[in-house]
């Protein structure tokens, strides 16, 4: 286990398990991340090599790091995990990210509400040398939009934790004013691995290239956080997880930005970014969680609907308005009791949310919804008119 | 090449003028927020959408020189 572990892994147990992190100049540094194809794993996946280079060209040696573990994601457990665990490899990433981009100061960005990695994180830094004086913890407030990149260096620079419309992104202008580097903490953890190891160790790992941590939830009999080489099928997740309870009806991948899908057409194909990209789905965090037979689909996905409303920033009005509309008629739908045209208005809402706020929070709604709509595309239809396929409780009886 | 007009979200309150003057590129939506056609204005309505922007209350349009 590279990523995870009981315990938290002290500076002289990790120095003799990985040995030091070699002194690569910035452009090599750089290459073997872009050559490793390593991709975020905040949630959006952008590759991290290109995303190191753009802030190293714009740097002039005064960016800053901004190291994100404010897992805002409620299914997600494997950032907190990872720097409880192995605090000493997100340090050595976020070293390395300011000798690559050119940056002195770094910020650790840990969720407020998450004390063994906030715990692990201030010891680990007090047990470095190398890093004295440069590095601070700022605690992100609970929130599901607290991570989102703009929100994170709004909350350093002002205390703000919403997001701000962009242009300018962190890299050109974020905290302090100076580019700015956010990268997930698993993100740099691999960064730290491929840099002592090379691009080929993590270009190697599984038959889908490369390594990862992942959160299995739901009706699973052992929920947590799991360490895969990419290429393991669902199915393999699934076991590792001590097997299914019960039939589960559906799987929800990537988290509530991600989407629902069929637990029988995945079962075999591999848990790996760009092959679930290529299938229509989304990694996006890791987040793998089994709905249970018993639940209902359009219940699920009337409450993560609803509660991606109840977390907008309230900024922008398709998002403040557009989402909320959709996540009460998602409501009334999951309670069969809709309005006449309920079902007709989500679709039409749901095709309008995407591109229309300064982040990405109505987008990733809309793709939620648009998974739940398809996947449970009869049940969505039976709710309309009253009925459930899952559930067979009996139709409420109008009381006089 | 071409221009397409960028909302910017959070300013944006839903006055809804800009649908108004240009109504070939921006329908609103049920709240009177602004859906924006996507793919480079026709060189025929920049002028007028140069209008549109110089009308929104909040500021919240700009002309953008897309890729």
């Amino acid at each position: 286990m590279e990523l995870i572990g009981p315990v938290t892994e002290s500076l002289a147990t990790h120095r003799q398990r990985l040995g030091p992190v070699p002194a690569l100049a910035s452009d090599e540094l750089i290459a073997e991340l872009e050559s490793s194809r390593l991709l975020g794993r905040g949630g959006a996946g952008f590759p991290v090599g290109r995303k190191w280079r753009t802030v190293a060209e714009r740097s002039s040696g005064r960016a800053v790091v901004l190291a994100n573990g404010a897992e805002g994601e409620p299914l997600s457990r494997k950032d907190r995990s990872l720097m409880a665990a192995r605090p000493h490899l997100v340090i050595d990433g976020a070293l390395l990210a300011t000798r690559a981009v050119g940056a002195d100061d770094i910020i650790f960005y840990v969720g407020a509400e998450h004390q063994a990695a906030d715990a692990a994180m201030r010891h680990a830094l007090a047990e470095r040398q190398d890093i004295r004086g440069r590095a601070q913890i700022v605690r992100a407030p609970a929130g599901y939009v607290s991570g989102e990149e703009s929100a994170a260096v709004h909350f350093v620079n002002a205390g703000d934790a919403r997001p701000t419309t962009t242009p300018p992104r962190p890299f050109d202008r974020g905290v302090g004013g100076r580019p700015t580097l956010v990268q997930n903490v698993e993100s740099l953890a691999l960064a730290a691995l491929i840099a002592r190891r090379g691009h080929e160790w993590y270009q190697d790992r599984g038959r889908w290239s490369g390594t990862g941590l992942i959160t299995v939830s739901g009706a699973v009999n052992h929920a947590g956080v799991q360490e895969i080489d990419f290429g393991v099928t669902l199915g393999d997740v699934a076991s590792a997880a001590g097997g299914l309870r019960g039939d589960a009806q559906a799987v929800l991948l990537g988290g509530y930005f991600g989407g629902w899908a069929d637990v029988d057409e995945q079962w075999g194909l591999p848990l790996e970014p760009r092959s679930m990209r290529s299938r229509g789905l989304g990694f996006g965090c890791g987040v793998v969680h089994f709905l249970a037979a018993e639940s209902c689909g359009v219940e699920a996905t009337s409450r993560i609907l609803t509660y991606l409303g109840s977390q907008s920033a309230r900024q922008c009005g398709p998002c403040v308005f557009g989402l909320s509309a959709i996540a009460a008629a998602t409501q009334r739908l999951a309670a069969r009791s809709p309005q006449a045209d309920d079902l007709d208005r989500i679709l039409r809402w749901g095709g309008q949310l995407a591109g229309r706020g300064a982040c990405h929070h109505p987008d990733g709604a809309a793709g939620l919804l648009r998974s739940g709509l398809e996947l449970f595309a009869d049940d969505f239809a039976q709710h309309q008119r009253r009925r459930c396929l899952t559930v067979s409780r009996p139709e409420r009886v109008a009381v006089a | 090449m071409g221009e397409t007009i960028e909302v910017d979200r959070i300013r944006c309150d839903g006055h809804g003028l800009c649908a108004e003057l240009l109504p070939e590129r921006i329908n609103l939506d049920d709240w009177g927020f602004p859906i924006v056609k996507r793919g480079p204005m026709p060189d025929h309505l920049v002028e007028v959408a140069r209008r549109a922007v110089d009308t929104c209350p909040v500021l919240a349009l700009r002309l953008a020189r897309s890729a």
